[in-house]
């Protein structure tokens, strides 16, 4: 193969590139416009992440969306570990495809219609919607995405470690916490970051769900725009796109020391 | 005296009417689905005991292990540790321990940890565990790697873990399930040595599964030949070998040539075999053999004598052929004899000198010649 890049390659590269950054590069460059018009440049300045952080509405909806996304998140990862071990270990109990079909769906499913269904199950049931249907529908839609995550990382798990474990004395419970736990922790962990940015990004389901007083930051910005973009959105969304960047970074660094040790280990093991 | 190879003379328990077994399988039979893994066996080992269950793969030995370890439930029968019926007692109450194929060295643990894990489990106090992974550690020489995570251990090591692991608790039986078969062949038979060395420092008795009849062949005591989940044959190595009771286990187990015939007569000294490869066969091992019965002879290859000289009685036990191939392999030479009916034999010479006063090669006439003890007559 030839390593040097053709012509061809640069430009596909770079046109991939802007194809996929050019809008939010547009939109932190905007974020710090002096002028109150998002079009037109007026200066460099920072006064809008000043005005975002003294405008309550947008503050209080973060607080939302941060604990709506936690709750769910942590909800969905403890639901969705469960049928990920239910779905690999009992692979012959009544209705197995019936339940791995439905705990699958909805990842297929359109979100309008998953959000409509919780809001007339919401009405029917008579429960006010707020803060706690938000939070169960997100948890609804986010366990399935935890429960592929996890069931990838059960379907390689070697069954001896949980044999040997019990062998040497260990109950079955103690088996799960002490051993099994611990070895797809990683994955789980994984499946909970998943289910929070989803929670955090969605918009559609919340706007189904959610009511007064329980407004998400996708659901604010959603609105506010609406009105006519301000920077102040901008500064927002940069906010957020720093939060999400400097977190995958962070995650590949520490996965690619680990594997670099890893790697580095086994050589010296074999080395003797 | 004369005896089959070679022997622990103070060790024989089997042979005791009184000893009572200390592993009872009592018409065991273990069904998954419509297919039978174990079909009616019953399987006796006693106390201290280097057991080894050796077959093909699929043959029951593993499913048989994993029912003494208590990971399987037998379809039918009962298996006795002790005197004690093991059925519906859970794996982490048997006093037993395994060591697995796969090792299952717990990946997010040290090396000490693991070999701590099932101390732990018993609620033993945290000072004598120390004292205990100590020992543990001594004895398969790991010392220094005692704060490592498996991955940072080489095959061989990781080994060694798994083992310590597995004798920490001094369980009553040890259950190892293809102990040797991930290591090269080198540190294979190294630790083949170790491994009956460990057994009788501490006075455990061990159940090994094997697919390898030499892994099987060192260590055991006695060895199980099984085959679609029956036992064939229970015996030492050396009566396996020299002295197998049917067809099947004298195939099994190291190179044999077979002489397929009828029993012509039968006297006090013997019988005599007219064979379908045109040799006369005289023998002194008749088993159960009559006149009249289809039975096969059975020769292993270095006990055929190959020489371009007609031996001294050319009527029996002998045959001329040609040479058809030859394998060099340094400590021996094997050769195959092609007889005038077409059946090939085998003879494997032991290249005891340098030199040889009577070479042989490709297509030269030689004779074939074995004495009247050589074989054993199988009539299964």
């Amino acid at each position: 193969m030839n390593a040097s890049l053709s012509r061809f390659n640069i430009v596909s590269i770079v046109l991939g590139f802007a194809f996929l950054y050019l809008p939010i590069v547009l939109l932190i460059i905007f974020s710090f416009n002096e002028s109150r018009l998002v079009t037109v440049w007026g200066g460099f300045s920072t006064k809008w992440y000043v005005a975002m952080f003294q405008n309550q509405g947008l503050m209080d909806a973060a607080w939302v969306t941060a604990r709506v996304a936690f709750i769910s998140a942590t909800v969905a990862t403890v639901l969705g570990t469960m049928a990920a071990l239910a779905l690999t270990r009992y692979t012959r109990f009544r209705g197995r495809i019936l339940f791995s079909g439905m705990v699958f769906a909805p990842l297929v499913m359109p979100e309008v219609i998953t959000g409509l269904s919780l809001l007339l199950l919401f009405v029917s049931m008579g429960l006010d919607r707020g803060f706690l249907t938000v939070t169960l529908a997100h948890i609804t839609f986010t366990m399935c995405f935890v429960a592929v995550v996890v069931q990838s990382r059960l379907i390689t798990f070697d069954r001896s470690l949980e044999e040997a474990a019990m062998d040497l004395g260990a109950t079955p419970v103690k088996t799960f916490f002490q051993v099994t736990l611990p070895v797809i922790l990683p994955a789980i962990i994984s499946g909970w970051m998943l289910a929070f940015t989803l929670s955090l990004d969605d918009l559609v389901i919340a706007s189904f769900t959610s009511g007064p007083g329980a407004t998400t930051l996708p659901m604010k910005i959603y609105s506010q725009v609406r009105l006519g973009v301000t920077p102040e959105i901008n500064a927002v969304c940069t906010l957020l796109i720093a939060v999400v960047t400097v977190g995958v970074i962070a995650a590949a660094v520490v996965n690619k020391r680990r594997e670099v040790q890893r790697q580095r280990d086994e050589q010296a093991a074999q080395r003797g | 005296m004369q005896s089959l190879g070679s022997i622990r003379r103070d060790f024989s328990p089997w042979n005791d009417p009184a000893a009572k077994p200390y592993i009872v399988f009592d018409q065991v039979t273990k069904k998954f689905g419509d297919f039978t893994a174990v079909n009616n066996l019953s399987l006796s080992i006693y106390e201290r005991e280097f057991f080894a269950l050796l077959g093909a793969s699929g043959c029951g030995k593993s499913t048989l292990l994993r029912m003494l370890a208590g990971f399987e439930e037998p379809t039918s029968g009962r298996i006795l540790l002790d005197g004690q019926d093991l059925r519906g007692i859970p794996p982490y109450r048997r006093p037993v321990n395994m060591m697995f194929q796969s090792y299952a060295l717990f990946p997010h643990m040290t090396v000490e940890a693991n070999i701590a894990f099932g101390l732990k489990q018993e609620g033993m106090e945290s000072s004598k565990i120390a004292d205990r992974v100590a020992e543990m550690l001594r004895l398969v020489k790991l010392e220094q790697f005692a704060k490592r995570k498996p991955h940072q251990l080489s095959g061989g090591q990781r080994q060694r873990v798994a083992l310590a692991r597995s004798v920490a608790k001094r369980p009553k039986v040890l259950l190892l399930d293809e102990p040797l078969g991930a290591l090269d062949k080198k540190l294979r038979e190294e630790t083949q040595f170790e491994l009956m060395d460990l057994q009788q420092k501490l006075g455990l008795t061990f159940v090994v599964v094997t697919h390898d009849q030499e892994e099987a062949m060192t260590m055991a005591d006695r060895i199980a030949i099984l085959d679609k989940g029956e036992v064939m044959q229970v015996a030492t190595p050396a009566e396996i070998y020299e002295a197998p009771g049917s067809r099947f286990v004298a195939n099994f187990v190291g190179n044999v040539n077979m002489f397929e015939g009828m029993v012509t007569a039968r006297d006090a000294s013997g019988v005599s075999i007219n064979s379908e490869s045109g040799i006369a066969i005289r023998t002194e091992n008749a088993g159960d053999a009559q006149s009249g019965a289809k039975v096969a002879y059975a020769v292993r290859p270095e006990k055929i004598k190959v020489s371009s000289r007609p031996p001294m009685d050319t009527a029996n036990n002998a045959a001329e052929g040609e040479i058809y191939d030859i394998a060099y392999l340094g400590d021996m030479t094997v050769y195959y004899v092609r007889l005038a009916n077409g059946l090939v034999v085998k003879a494997a010479s032991l290249n005891s000198a340098r030199l040889t006063d009577d070479p042989l090669t490709w297509n030269d006439r030689a004779w074939i010649s074995f004495k009247p003890d050589s074989g054993v007559v199988l009539t299964r």
